[in-house]
């Protein structure tokens, strides 16, 4: 047994959600989870930090942050997580509002959490490869810092030109970590604070030989179920 | 902050290959001692094995550490290998997916042998 057992999911061959309600589930059931050497586009360090106070701790921010997950993040997109909330083994659902196009569902696995972090890593198909890691800290000044990064790829060469792409690309990704982290400081009364963020390529180079994950592109497949779903609804 | 607990120390086997022996904790704080002991592989060196026989814990932070160490040993043509995991951290290898790049084996010797093949 060592210090870390409890804090880690089980190894899981497919992923395998249950239903919620209100949710669309589709793109997580039976995929294989998405490793950062198995996506397509360049590699990405993205940090992003903010202020939250200096009367919270750490405990207290990752503590809110796990049970209210969803409710940091910004309008359109919506996280569907077990009411026990994040937990090690757990399956999020994720329905995305992109912009001109069906929702796109897809989720997360928390990979995952101890009582300062928390970790997901994404099912084949989803936008990124690679890990996302949600911590607090206390900074040199005595300030509580929440922190969300993430050491991911384009998962194929959809999802990088999208990224390429001017405004649409930062809104895609960047920008909900920044809106995340905004309103998770306002929540603790840090109405104002600025979220810092530091993007670095970690690798340049475009794996070529995972240009097939865009046959398993969620968001290609929900916009090819969405006249389903329609019909069904109606 | 947080700090390292980590200690590492680079064994040259030979020319191609050197052993990078992780003591402690990893977390996102052992960038340092980690890539300080990867700095000592030289651009002849063909092979980096991790011995994780002495890991005490390692966190969601250390495995991104991993993956980087991981991407900077492709891009110098090196293959990366590992022996000394517990049943624990080899699951962790397994969940992430790691296990598929980096060679896990059960001893030094087992290791050292597939870095050379």
């Amino acid at each position: 047994m060592t210090r870390d057992d409890s804090n880690w999911a089980k190894p899981v061959k497919t992923l395998q959600p249950s239903d919620r309600d209100g949710a669309i589930n589709e793109n997580v059931r039976g995929r294989r989870l998405a490793a950062a050497n198995g996506g397509f586009g360049r590699l990405f360090q993205k940090t992003f930090s903010v202020q939250v106070g200096s009367t919270v701790t750490p405990q207290e921010v990752i503590q809110v942050w796990k049970t209210r997950f969803g409710d940091f993040w910004p309008k359109g997109q919506k996280m569907f997580l077990p009411a026990t909330g994040i937990a090690p083994g757990e399956v999020g659902i994720i329905n995305a509002s992109l912009p001109g196009a069906p929702t796109m569902a897809t989720g997360i696995l928390v990979i995952y959490a101890d009582d300062v972090s928390f970790s997901f890593m994404s099912p084949e198909g989803h936008p990124f490869a690679g890990p996302l890691t949600f911590s607090a800290h206390v900074d040199e000044h005595g300030f509580t810092v929440a922190q969300a990064q993430e050491l991911t790829r384009a998962s194929d060469p959809f999802w990088e030109l999208a990224m390429m792409i001017p405004v649409l690309g930062g809104r895609m990704q960047n920008d909900i970590w920044r809106s995340t982290l905004a309103n998770l400081a306002r929540h603790f009364g840090a109405d104002y604070a600025t979220v810092q963020s530091k993007i670095v390529v970690v690798d340049h180079r475009r794996q070529w030989r995972n240009a097939k994950n865009i046959w398993q592109n969620a968001a290609i497949r929900s916009g090819l179920s969405a006249p389903v779903r329609l019909i069904r609804r109606g | 902050m947080t700090t390292a607990t980590t200690t590492t120390a680079a064994d040259r086997i030979d020319e191609r290959t050197i052993v990078i022996r992780v003591r402690g904790d990893v977390t996102a704080a052992s960038e340092g001692p980690l890539m300080a002991a990867y700095g000592q592989a030289g651009e002849k060196t063909r092979s980096i094995v991790l011995d994780f026989s002495g890991l005490d814990y390692m966190n969601s932070g250390g495995i991104g550490l991993l993956v980087t160490l991981l991407v900077r040993a492709n891009r110098q043509k090196q293959k990366l290998l590992a022996y000394g995991l517990n049943e624990h951290y080899k699951q962790i290898f397994e969940l992430t997916r790691l296990d598929e790049a980096i060679g896990i084996h059960d001893t030094e010797s087992a290791a050292i042998e597939a870095a050379k093949a």
